[in-house]
Order: C-alpha cells, then sequence, then structure tokens
C-alpha cells in the first residue's frame, strides 16, 4: 500500500513577535491511498491551516510534507501549479465556483489548465457531472443553483483531472440536511472507487461516514482513531446510523 | 492554452460590458483626437503653403526700407527724368538721404546681362481703399494696383473671365483694369463685367478681365483688388512718386536666390549703398517667408498632438484604472484559479489580454473615428492625416494597456493562492 500523504513536524507560525499564532505545533500523519479521513476539532485548533498547506494553497513554517513521495517544498511555482491541477482536488466550504461561468465551464477548467483538449475536455466534465448527479444542469451558473448543487458542482470540478487526493474543508458547513446528504453520498462512491479522502467536518454524523478520524487540539493531534480498514468500503449512512446510536 | 486565456479574457470582458465600454471609448476618444487633431494641425500648415505658392514661389518682392539708407546725390536725376514730384516728401522724412524705388531701378533690374535669373520685372503702385462706382453702385476697393503685364504672372494671379491688359495699353496709358472677382460681385452682381465702365476717384476705367478666385488668405481678402496699367493709376490715383513695390520674378523656384543677389547687386550700386551703408530697400523672398511660416505652423501642430496626446494619456489612465479595480475584484476568483492548477502566466495572461484588447479595441476605433472625421472640414481647414500619427497613436495605446495593465496582472499573478482566496 503506497502512502499519499507524509505530513513531518509541520508547523505554522502566523505573524511575528508578539502576536504570533501558532497554529500547528508540529503535525505527524501519514495517509495511505483509498483511505478516508475526517478532521475534527474545535474552530481555531488548526484544521483549515493544515489543509492549506495539504493542498499546496499555503506554505508550512517548518518540517516537510510529501505527497506521493515529492517534496513539496523543494518545488517551484510552476510545478506546484501542475501539483494542484494533477494531483490535488480541493472543496471549499463557500464552494468557491467562478461566478458567470456555467456549471460546465467551471468543471472543465482544471482541464483547460491542464491543457487537455476541447472535445476530450467536455467529455470528462459531464462525466464528472454525471457523476454528482447535475448532468441536467450543465449549462446553469452558479447563481442558478442551489447551495447543495454548487458544492457538488465544486466536487465535480476537484474530481475531473482525476487527482490522487480529494480535500474538502467543511465541505457540508453551509449546507442543510437534505444537501449534505448529497455531497456525502458522492464522497461515500469515491470512496468506494478507492479515491483518497481527506475532509474537515464538526459534524459527527459526517465524521462517521469516514473510515479515519483525526482530532486536533491547539495545532497537535490528540487523537487518531480508525473505524474502518483502508481497503475496505466506507462505513456508509446505515452504518454511520447505527454507530452514532 | 493559449486559446483559453484568450478565450477567459474576451469572457471577463463580455462580463462586464458596460465598464469596458466605457475605457475603450477613453481610449477611442484619446487615439481619435491624435489623429484628428494633427490630421488639422498638417492640413492647415498645407493650406498655408498653398496661400504662400499662389502668390507665386519664384518671385521676389523689393520694397524701399523702412529703416537705413545713406545713399545721398543722384535720386534727384531720375525723378527729375521721371518729371514727377515725390521728392518732397524724401527731404521732410527721416532719412534725407535714401533714395526711392523708381521705374529706372526696374528697368535696370530689367537688364538681362547684369541679371540673367531675372525673368520679368513689374514695377508697382499700389492705392488702398480707392472708390469704385458702377451705375450707382459703389465700393471701395482694398488695393488698387498700378503695374506691368508681367505683373499677373509673377503674382500668380490668371483672370478667369476676359484677358489681361497688354505692354501696348501701359505704353499707352489705357485706362484698363482687371478687376478681383469681389470687386466685380459688389459692383456688378450678375452682370458681366468685361467690356463696362467703372468709375474710379472720377476716372473712367474699361474692366477688360475679371481675376480668379484667389480665397481670403488670412486677414486680407485677395480678391478685392484692382489691377491696371501702371500710368494710368499713377495719372488718375497715385501720383508720379515713388514705387511701392518692384516684383521680380526669377526664372525658375531655384534661381531665386541668385536673383535676389543679381537685384541686391544692381540696386546696391544704383543708389549708392556700400559696405557700412545700410539699403534702402529691402526684398522679400518668398522662399524665405515660406520657410518661416512652416516652421510657425510645424510649432501649432505639435501643440495641437501635444494636447490630444495628453488626452490619449487621460484614456491610458482610465485603463489603468479600470485594470485596477478589476484585477482587485477578482483576486478570490484569481485564488480559485490558482487552487485548482492555473499556471501563474495563465493568470498574468488573461489580465495582460483583457488591457490589450480593451486598448487595441479603443485604438482601431479611435482610428476609424479619427479618419473619418478627418474626411469634414474642422474650421476651415481641411486635416490631411499624417499616417505615423496613426501608427504612433495606436502603438501608444497598446503600450499604455501593456504597460498598465501588466503591473496589476503582475502584481495578482504572484500571489499565494491562499492570499488570493482570502482576500475580501
Ligand atoms: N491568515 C491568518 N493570519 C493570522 N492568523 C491566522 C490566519 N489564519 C488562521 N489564523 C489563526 O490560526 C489558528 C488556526 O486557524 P484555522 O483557520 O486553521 O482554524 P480552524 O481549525 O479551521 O477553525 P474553524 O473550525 O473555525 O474553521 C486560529 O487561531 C486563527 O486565528
Ligand atoms: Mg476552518
Amino acid at each position: 500500500m503506497t502512502t499519499v500523504l507524509d505530513v513531518q513536524d509541520v508547523t505554522k507560525v502566523y505573524g511575528a513577535g508578539d502576536t504570533a499564532v501558532h497554529a500547528l505545533r508540529g503535525i505527524r500523519l501519514t495517509v495511505d491511498e483509498g483511505d478516508y479521513v475526517a478532521i475534527m476539532g474545535a474552530s481555531g485548533s488548526g484544521k483549515s491551516t493544515l489543509m492549506n498547506i495539504l493542498g499546496c494553497l499555503d506554505v508550512p513554517t517548518g518540517g516537510r510534507y510529501l505527497l506521493d513521495g515529492l517534496d513539496v517544498g523543494a518545488l517551484d511555482d510552476r510545478r506546484l501549479a501542475v501539483l494542484r491541477n494533477r494531483r490535488i482536488g480541493f472543496v471549499f466550504q463557500s464552494f468557491n465556483l467562478i461566478p458567470r461561468m456555467s456549471a460546465l465551464a467551471n468543471v472543465e477548467l482544471p482541464l483547460a489548465y491542464g491543457g487537455v483538449k476541447a472535445p476530450e475536455r467536455r467529455r470528462r466534465a459531464l462525466a464528472a457531472l454525471a457523476q454528482v448527479g447535475l448532468a441536467d444542469r450543465v449549462g446553469h451558473e452558479p447563481n442558478e443553483l442551489s447551495g447543495g448543487q454548487q458544492q457538488r458542482i465544486a466536487v465535480a470540478r476537484a474530481l475531473v483531472t482525476s487527482p490522487a487526493l480529494l480535500l474538502a474543508d467543511e465541505p457540508t458547513g453551509n449546507l442543510d440536511t437534505r444537501s449534505t446528504e448529497d455531497v456525502l453520498g458522492v464522497l461515500d462512491r469515491l470512496s468506494a472507487d478507492g479515491r483518497t479522502i481527506v475532509l474537515i467536518t464538526h459534524e459527527d454524523d459526517v465524521a462517521a461516514r469516514a473510515k479515519r478520524v483525526i482530532r486536533l487540539v491547539d495545532g497537535r493531534v490528540v487523537e487518531d482513531r480508525r473505524a474502518a480498514p483502508v481497503a475496505g468500503p466506507p462505513p456508509g449512512p446505515a452504518e454511520a446510523e447505527v454507530r452514532n446510536r | 492554452m493559449t486559446l483559453e486565456v484568450l478565450r477567459f479574457a474576451l469572457h471577463g470582458l463580455a462580463a462586464n460590458k458596460l465598464r469596458s465600454g466605457l475605457t475603450t471609448l477613453g481610449i477611442l476618444i484619446g487615439v481619435g483626437a491624435v489623429i484628428m487633431l494633427v490630421a488639422v494641425g498638417n492640413g492647415s500648415s498645407q493650406q498655408v503653403q498653398k496661400n504662400i505658392e499662389r502668390l507665386g514661389t519664384n518671385t521676389l518682392t523689393v520694397m524701399p526700407s523702412t529703416s537705413g539708407g545713406r545713399g545721398g546725390g543722384g535720386g534727384g536725376l531720375a525723378r527729375l527724368l521721371r518729371g514727377g514730384s515725390g521728392g518732397a516728401a524724401q527731404q521732410t522724412g527721416p532719412r534725407a538721404q535714401a533714395k526711392n524705388l523708381t521705374v529706372d531701378d526696374a528697368r535696370a533690374l530689367a537688364d538681362a546681362k547684369s541679371a540673367p535669373s531675372v525673368k520679368s520685372v513689374s514695377p508697382v503702385v499700389t492705392a488702398s481703399s480707392a472708390n469704385a462706382t458702377y451705375e450707382g453702385t459703389a465700393h471701395a476697393i482694398q488695393q488698387f494696383v498700378g503695374t506691368y503685364p508681367a505683373y499677373f504672372e509673377a503674382s500668380n494671379a490668371p483672370v478667369a473671365r476676359g484677358t489681361y491688359f497688354t505692354a501696348d495699353d501701359v505704353l499707352n496709358g489705357r485706362k484698363v483694369v482687371v478687376i478681383g472677382n469681389t470687386v466685380a460681385e459688389d459692383l456688378f452682381g450678375t452682370v458681366d463685367p468685361v467690356g463696362r465702365q467703372i468709375t474710379v476717384s472720377g476716372v473712367n476705367f474699361t474692366v477688360v478681365g475679371v481675376l480668379k478666385t484667389k480665397g481670403s488668405s488670412g486677414f486680407q481678402d485677395a480678391d478685392d483688388v484692382a489691377i491696371a496699367p501702371l500710368p494710368a493709376v499713377q495719372q488718375s490715383l497715385t501720383g508720379y512718386g515713388a514705387l511701392n513695390q518692384i516684383v521680380v520674378q526669377a526664372t525658375s523656384p531655384k534661381a531665386v536666390d541668385t536673383a535676389q543677389s543679381e537685384v541686391t547687386g544692381i540696386l546696391n550700386q544704383r543708389h549708392g549703398i556700400s559696405g557700412s551703408n545700410a539699403a534702402d530697400f529691402q526684398i522679400l523672398n518668398q522662399a524665405t517667408l515660406q520657410s518661416a511660416i512652416s516652421s510657425s505652423s510645424r510649432t501649432f501642430t505639435v501643440l495641437l498632438g501635444a494636447v490630444a496626446a495628453i488626452s490619449l494619456l487621460v484614456g491610458g489612465i482610465g485603463i489603468t484604472n479600470i485594470m485596477l479595480v478589476t484585477v482587485t475584484e477578482r483576486t478570490r476568483e484569481i485564488g480559485i484559479r490558482k487552487a485548482i492548477g492555473a499556471p501563474k502566466g495563465a493568470i498574468l495572461g488573461q489580465f495582460l489580454v483583457e488591457a490589450t484588447v480593451l486598448s487595441l479595441l479603443g485604438g482601431l476605433l479611435g482610428v476609424a473615428a479619427g479618419v473619418i472625421g478627418s474626411r469634414f472640414t474642422v474650421v476651415g481647414v481641411q486635416p490631411v492625416i499624417v499616417p505615423s500619427s496613426i501608427a504612433l497613436a495606436l502603438g501608444v495605446s497598446v503600450a499604455i494597456g501593456l504597460f498598465f495593465g501588466g503591473y496589476p496582472a503582475n502584481r495578482a499573478a504572484k500571489l499565494r493562492p491562499i492570499e488570493a482566496l482570502r482576500h475580501e
């Protein structure tokens, strides 16, 4: 089994001097291929900070971070962009779709930056949209869609390049129960297909769908609990229900 | 990829049509103004040039000088021969020793041996504001000229109707006259003036011809003239005094300068001017005049161009402003694009293309506006487009787009994705 994520003593300090904030105080973490990890913790515990570093959106203050065995800190701007494009799919709490661009165009965007030709791009984007159950909404712009639909489009955009790693920072934080269920259903299916997923959540019933739950307190990992084997399927809604009871 | 970047840029522009349109308008006005105003300046300088050419390019005008003159003696003889008065003016004038220009001077200049570059010589007397009447209609002719027939060619004044007067008319002192268009219209209206008689200061003149229209050159109406044989005018209007001018025509435009030195030589000798003595005559060289005027009209063109360049600059600042606003406003979008793997070049390219399209579109429309606008006469001037002004205006507008659009675009492209995403 290969290791997708290897985080070695990563620290992150915001600001300097008296006002310095130690958001991460030495995180050690490895995630294997096919795992489905939920990161939990109180507000301000450093979850998003960690996630942004994992997604190569931010750089750590100290420590090393290997993605697919590649030291990210040693990469230049251009290769980081390629890495973000090919290896990582990122889903944000606030959707972050580009306004005034159709759902299809939004999903095609990573492929466009990846240099995929137009017909191939269209085919793959439509497939990704079908995967999140939105094949009938391809022409709609973000402001014509519900929050749940927008988030599913964001998921489609994240997985259209078939990345090794899908990162989601509170993907259901802004959604109601039904929409949450839609998005989690998509993630379950992706996990069952063997995709590696790391998500952040505050809600226990969302965390219960993951194979492994990590808890952060004050920038440190305080709990790392496995709920299901990496190789197997994710617990899914039914089993999660049982466990929550 | 390049194609995609282009598409994103156009998409970005289309998303904000009004803003893009107004920015384009700013550049349009700037570029159009540069082309148009430079064309107006150029057109007016060409017009001035043409006016001067109409006066005759290869002519020299000899006039009595207003300063200097210490010749002394000898002048009396010429006046004696002419049998005229006019000496009185000289005695009481500030320069008692200066000599007037005489018909004899003119004759000496016409000598082919000592002045081979001179083609023709026309002595000229002018009466200003001569009152002419025809059957009760009166008109004050601005310039009533008495001269020889060669004057018509030298001063580039062809007749439109009728004929010139002849050397025979001059010799016999016939009272015939060729009138300018303004005079013809004022006195005769629709009637054909040729063959009719007008009365000038109580003397009857027969109109033999009407001059072709010259148009006004500045403050003076060049068509408000009448030209008659020298003796006739002297007899009836000016008296047999000094000449106002001697118009000398050189054999060719190239020979003007040689002709000038020949004329100077002859007159210096005749007026007894040598070394320290300042000349009592001056020679107006049309070519010199022309270069003086064209240099002043060049200044005028540069001035107009400068005004227009300022408006182009203002348009450029408009682009900078809009690009700054656009980039700031879309920093989040830039963050999203970077998060999903857009390379720096693609971001930079997108905004550079946006800025360039705005300025290029504005520039091209401005060229069209300038070219179309230059087809109309502006305050009496027919603009003539200077091709280099088109290239310059267009080049400057695109350079402005690239330069001023490049700065905010580069700043945006360099942001770390998370910084851009956090931007409010
Ligand atoms: N850009 C920043 N500048 C300074 N401090 C920051 C910045 N981003 C985060 N922090 C600080 O770092 C700490 C961790 O923040 P982080 O966003 O990672 O928390 P979180 O666990 O995601 O919280 P939440 O659950 O509310 O999203 C917090 O104390 C926060 O104030
Ligand atoms: Mg957070």
